[in-house]
This record gives C-alpha cells, structure tokens and sequence, in this order.
C-alpha cells in the first residue's frame, strides 16, 4: 500500500477548482474530496497542470557526467514540473543500441523522479552513414519510438528518406535536428545585420527551413511521419504551416528560449547566449508565437543542455552550444505565451504534456488530471515572482540565460506516480523517492 | 579610457583628442631620444593569440618609447580545447602584474570578454580580434588621412567630407569594420567595393554606399582608395574563382591608378599581396600612405597605451556598461 496524498482546492488549467486524492499511482478522487489521505497538500491558489512531458532532454549520461547523469537531470526535471522526459542520444556510448537505451532507462527507473524515456539515434554514432539498430532499439525493454541524431542533422537525403521509411516500419517517428552543415560551418550565430556587426560567423535561417522542406516533403513521398526539433524561424513555421495544410504527417516544437529571447543578447559576447540553433530575430519570436497559438508548432520542448562551467567561462567562439532549461521551463512559458495572451492554460497542457507524450507515444497523458489516470502532474504558482540565480537550478550545470533576471511563476509540488517528488517547492530526497518507486514497481507487479 | 576595444563604441569628441594625443606623441619620434618617461613602471602584456608581428612590435615600439616595461605573451592555438584557457592566461598576466594587456585574438569578442571578466583588472587594447575589430588600424588610419590633408595642423580636426573607398575582403576584415564606425563617427562618407559574397548579410543597414565595380568607384575619385588584404583561404571557400579574376575586377593595378589620378591617397594595412590586391606600381606610387600607416601606427599605439594606462578621461567618453546591448 503506497501513501495517498489529497491536494486542496486546486486550480484545474481549465479554471475549476479542485480537490484530487491520489492511492496506488492514480487519481482516485476528483472534486469535493472528503476521504482521508496520509498527505494533505494546500493548494488553495495553486494552478494543477498535467505532468509536463519533455521531448528533448540531453541527460549527458553515459559518458559526460561531468555534465549531467540521469540522477541530476531527473531532479532537475522534476523541479521544474516534469514528470517525464526523453534523453537524446548524444552520448558516448551513442544511444545507437538496444545496451546504451535499456541502461539509460533503467538509470531513469532507478532515480525514479521523472520517466526517462531514451531517444534513439538514427545512425550508428550519429556519423549519418549508417543506420544504427533501429528495430533492436524499438523492440528492447526501453521500447524506444523516438528516433534522433539530435545535435546533428541527418543531412544526406537520401539516408533520411531511408530513416523516415524505416523507422514508420516500428511506428517510430524521426526527430530531426535541421541544419544544412555545409550553410552553417563554422556558424556562431543567426546571420543578419548583428553577425556582420558583431564579426561572428552567420547561421543563416535558410539552412534550417531548406531542411525542414526536403524533409517534410519526404515525408510525403514515402508516407511518413516527421518530427521536427526546435524550430526558431518565421520562415520554418511557414514551411510547417504549408506542410500541414496539404496533410503531411509533421509535429513541430520550439524551446522556451525561442519563444523569449532574441540575438540582440548575443551582442556582448556572453557565452551564456550561444546555442543551438541560434537565438534568432524578434520577427522569429513573435512568428514561432503565432505558429504555437495557431498550432502550427504542436509542443513546446526545452532542449536542456547542460554544461561544465568551463565549456562557457571563455571567448564566444570557444564555447559549448546550449543552456539548461528544465528548471526554469515553466517560468519562461508563463513570460512568453501566457501572460502575453498567447495560450491560455489549457493550451500550455496540451503543448507541453498531452501532445508531446503522443508524439513520444507514452501512455497515461491522454486525459490530464482525470479520474482513474495515472497521478502525474505539478502544482504551480503562477502569481509567485522571483529573481531567477543558481539556488534555483538542480542540475549540475548552471548555463542558465536567465539567471539575474526576474521570471514570474514557481514549481510548488510535482506528484509522479502518485508520489511527491517535490515538495513545497523544495525536491524530495532521493531516498525518499527511491522507496516511493519501489513500492510503486511492487504494486505494479501484484496488482 | 579604461579600455580600447572597438571604434564603435568611440565618440568624435572622444576620436579626435585621441588623434590629437597621437600628433603630440608623433613629435617624440622626430626628438634625438626617441623616449618619454610617461609610463616608467607600468607593465604591458603583449598577449598574442594570433600571429601578428607587425601589430606586435608597433605596440611593443609604442610601449617602449613610453618607458613602459613590455612582456610579450605567445599563446597561440590556446583555447579550452588546445591548452590554456583565456581564463588561466588571463588569471596569471594579473597574478604576474600586467597593467595593461595588449590582446589579439582569432575569436571575435574576446578583448570585451577579458575586459568584463574579473579575471585581471588590467586595462584592455584590442589589437584585433577575429573579424571584429582592429580599432588601433583605424585610428592611425584615421589619423594618415589627416595628416596628408592637414600637415601640421591637423590637430582638433574631423574628416568631414572626405570620400573614402575601401575595397575588398569587407566579410572578413576587422580592419574594414573599425574604419566604417570610426571614419563615419569623424564625418567621412564610406563606400565599399567587393563582389557580394564578400559583404556581410545586412551590410544595407551599415552607414555606407556598397557598390560592386571598383572601376566606377575610381571614376567617382574619391580622397581616399583603401585596398584589403585578400586571404588566400578564401579563393577555396567559393568565395570568387581565382585570384586572376579577383585581380582583374577588384585589384587596384596600374591602369586604375592612372585613372584614379594624383590627388587621392591609396592605402593598405598590410602586409600587401602585391600583384593580387594591389600593384607594385600603386603599392610605390606618390599616393601611396602605407609606410606612413606604419610610422604613425606607434604614435597612435603611444597615445592609446598612454590614455589607458594614465586613466585619463576624455570628452565625450561612455563607460563600457553603457557600450553593451543587452535587451
């Protein structure tokens, strides 16, 4: 028997409030709750959002713990509202086989803050020459459908015409990280009238959307589904918009930081700023906006890239691509689309539960918080307003764009299956959470 | 002046009393001792990332005629991949005493990004920095111009209305960025020449004409012809065929020079790639500044390491904060 946990008077993202009682890993109770539980949590004025589902995650482990293991990304993640992720494959070993995803998984298990769902890789050491052990991978116990060589583009087209047939094979779908590397060699930067100025060679918005076309357009040809991974043009959410008016099968996402941020940071040269792809102009902002809010982009995905702080302390051109992004997510949608009058509540469950954990083909998001669903969401303070620093951040890396900046909303409590995993804003101890997730896997396997 | 790390950042007010520090240091270099005592007991660091030894022994001249003591640091192909860090360089040029570090860097940015470290508080010159800026070239660029139009009274005087036409590499050149800001700051009109694919995206919003003929450029006869070093690099990265095609439509040779006419000055930063970007006959001709360029290189390097080392404040000066763009 698993600890029952009642949350009071929440605020359901459809403006209802709540009470919700959770027993064995599923809401049991929803509404006016006069049961009693081993827990209560008050959550008078508290927004209840369905377990946010990230799509793109770099755990960094196997090979790179340095920068993060499963464990820390997983605390990271949950303290963000995550309640479940997908860790791409650019790890060393490369996730190209069914060993390096079952032992990501297990990993996750263990840790047993949030799902880990491993990412595939579409070529054997994402060198895109060579499919990698997609059916192994599919068929292993981490059920892999997510197939990516994020961090590098599978450029060859015929190789992706090739990836887009094969993986339809084991319903899987390819998430394509788009970037024409011969437009984008040596590229720091968005090109545009800054990276003249600034002297740092240009990433042209062209060497995206080129890519996204053919892709979308194979696609088609062979009857597949596509992916495509943090767009951050206006010219890309037209391609996707084309797309999906002559029926092609393609789901879009972009990051928080595309939806905030703008090159104009660049200017000072903080290597904080510099990722991939490039922070681009305001008319890219306001167009991915537009593009999310009409749903031309389905799902909203952090692209968490954590780095050691000596990847960034140095000159621009030294530095490692990437931030951090799960603990500040929320946060920076909330700055972005919500309170911009974007997307409502509703809409931020949808892009960044429900249909992310379709396209990762996850079960258990399909309804949100629902009677008889798995008990998996967060507890969000969106009138909480705080100077975003290091003390915020669970992960090991602290390339966060927004530390000294002040972000609006804050993660109160997550719940995964059933169980807190943070509490009063604070995480729960690993230990905790380690017993929690044993006695869950317990009852799974009696019940 | 804490700092030099950019024209863009310089104010005319600002650019012209440096020029005018630079005339008043030019007349040491015709005394008998060729040395002032201006900074006995400072440190200068030399930190070079790249190779340059023009740029190195023009500030190690310009550091010694201040009696300054001079450290010349060579780290070439540092970076977090190969060896020392800037970090770790910049940690031990404080631990070792620099007051003022002279860097060249193949990466765009890196003066702004040692001057705002905290990792040495030294005073920071940009001596080039990827293809970002070289704002030294361009003030004794600057100061060239003013010379040959002015002779000695060149002094608290701007460049308004003078044409200048500065032809080649712009994409690549830091030498062609620091000039537009500064030459346009003092009142110049600036036209640049090259094929397209040798201008930056988004050069339209620049203060300047672009064109691409250098021939109707030359026609327009401008005060000043301003050749760039071509890279030889560049001819295998598709950015023109071959350097016979280069020459022929954007080199500066002899029937161009002709045409051009006595009254303009032709200039180059060096080191020339004679018969590619320029002809011996231009390169030797009258007109021709580029060993003036030189000579007054150390007197423009004088009065910046002067400026930065003594603090003093110039008009019209903007601390570095103010210089960010941060939205």
């Amino acid at each position: 028997m698993t600890e029952t946990i009642l949350v009071r008077s929440a605020r359901l993202s459809d403006g209802r409030s709540a009470d919700i009682l959770m027993r064995d890993g599923l809401v049991a109770e929803l509404g006016t709750v006069t049961s009693r539980a081993d827990r209560v949590i008050d959550a008078d004025g508290l927004l209840a959002l369905p377990g946010l589902v990230d799509l793109h995650t770099h755990l960094r482990e196997p090979g790179f713990e340095q920068s993060e293991t499963v464990l820390t990304g997983s605390r990271a993640a949950a303290i963000g509202g995550f309640t479940a992720v997908h860790a791409m494959a650019n790890t060393s070993p490369v996730a190209d086989t069914a060993g390096v995803v079952e032992q990501v998984q297990s990993l996750g298990d263990a840790a047993g803050y949030v799902t880990v769902r491993p990412i595939g890789a579409v070529t054997v050491g994402l060198d895109g020459t060579q499919l990698s052990e997609i059916a192994a991978m599919a068929t292993s116990r981490a059920r892999v459908r997510v197939f990516s060589d994020d961090g590098k583009c599978v450029s060859d087209a015929l190789l992706m015409r090739r990836a887009l047939e094969y993986v339809a094979t084991f319903g899987g779908v390819i998430a394509q990280h788009s970037q024409e590397p011969r437009l984008t060699e040596g590229a720091q930067m968005n090109e545009g009238t800054l990276s003249g100025q600034l002297g740092l060679a240009g990433w042209p918005a062209v060497a995206e959307e080129a890519i996204i076309a053919r892709d979308v357009l194979l696609a088609q040809h062979v009857g597949a589904r596509l992916h495509v991974c943090h767009l951050s043009t206006a010219g890309s959410v037209e391609v996707v918009r084309w797309a999906k008016a002559r029926g092609i099968d393609v789901t879009a996402e972009v990051t928080p930081h595309h939806l905030l941020l703008t090159e104009q940071l660049v200017g000072g040269y903080d290597s904080r700023y510099k990722v991939n792809p490039p922070l681009r102009r305001d008319e890219d902002v306001q167009a991915v906006r537009a593009g999310l809010a009409d749903g031309t982009i389905d799902i909203i995905a952090t692209d968490h890239a954590p780095h050691p702080l000596e990847s960034k302390e140095c000159e621009w051109e030294a530095a490692a691509f990437g931030m951090v992004g799960l603990e500040s997510a929320l946060s920076v949608v909330q700055a972005s689309v919500v309170d911009t009058g974007v997307l409502d509540w509703t809409d931020v469950a949808r892009v960044f539960s429900r249909i992310p954990a379709r396209i990762g083909q996850l079960a258990g998001y399909d309804r949100g918080i629902d009677i008889g669903a798995p008990a998996e969401f967060t507890l969000y303070d969106p009138k909480a307003s705080r100077v975003f620093d290091t003390s915020r951040l669970r992960g090991k890396g602290v390339n966060s764009p927004y530390l000294s900046t002040t972000l609006p909303g804050q993660v109160i409590a997550t719940v995964h299956r059933g169980y807190a995993t943070v509490l009063d804003g604070e995480l729960v101890d690993a230990e905790t959470i380690s017993r929690h997730s044993s006695a869950q896997d317990a009852g799974v396997r009696h019940g | 002046m804490k700092h030099l790390l950019s024209t863009r950042d310089l104010g005319r007010d600002e650019a012209i009393a440096i020029l005018d520090v630079a005339e008043d240091m030019a007349d040491v270099a015709n005394r008998e001792v060729k040395k002032l005592p201006a900074l006995r007991g400072k440190t200068v660091v030399n930190l070079f990332f790249e190779d340059s030894t023009r740029t190195r022994i023009s500030f190690e001249a310009a550091a010694k005629r201040l009696s300054a003591d001079v450290i010349n640091f060579s780290a070439k192909g540092s970076s977090v991949s190969k060896g020392e860090s800037l970090k770790d360089t910049a940690q031990t040029l404080a631990a070792i005493g620099a007051d003022a570090v002279v860097i060249r860097h193949q990466s765009s940015g890196a003066p702004l990004v040692l001057a705002e470290s905290g990792w040495i508080d030294a005073g920071v010159v940009n001596a080039g920095d990827g293809t970002h800026e070289h704002p030294t070239q361009a003030l004794l660029d600057a100061f060239t111009i003013r010379r040959r139009l002015h002779g000695r009274a060149a002094r608290g005087k701007a460049l308004d209305g003078v044409t200048v036409t500065i032809v080649g590499d712009i994409l690549h050149s830091r030498v062609a960025r620091s000039n537009v800001w500064l030459l346009t700051t003092l009142g110049a009109s600036v036209t640049l020449v090259a094929p397209a694919t040798l201008l930056p995206i988004g050069v339209a919003e620049w203060p300047v004409t672009v064109a691409y003929d250098l021939d109707d450029a030359i026609a327009a006869r401008p005060d000043v012809v301003m050749m760039l070093r071509i890279q030889s690099e560049r001819m295998h990265a598709a950015f023109f065929p071959n350097a016979r095609e280069y020459s022929r439509q954007w080199g500066l040779d002899d029937e161009r020079l002709t045409a051009l006419g006595p009254d303009s000055m032709v200039m180059h930063p060096g080191p020339m790639n004679r018969g590619l970007e320029i002809s011996s006959g231009a390169a030797d001709s009258a007109q021709s500044t580029v060993l003036e360029q030189v000579a007054n290189g150390v007197s423009v390097r004088m009065a910046v390491l002067y400026l930065v080392l003594s603090g003093t404040h110039l008009a019209g000066e903007k601390s570095v904060s103010d210089e960010r763009t941060v939205s």
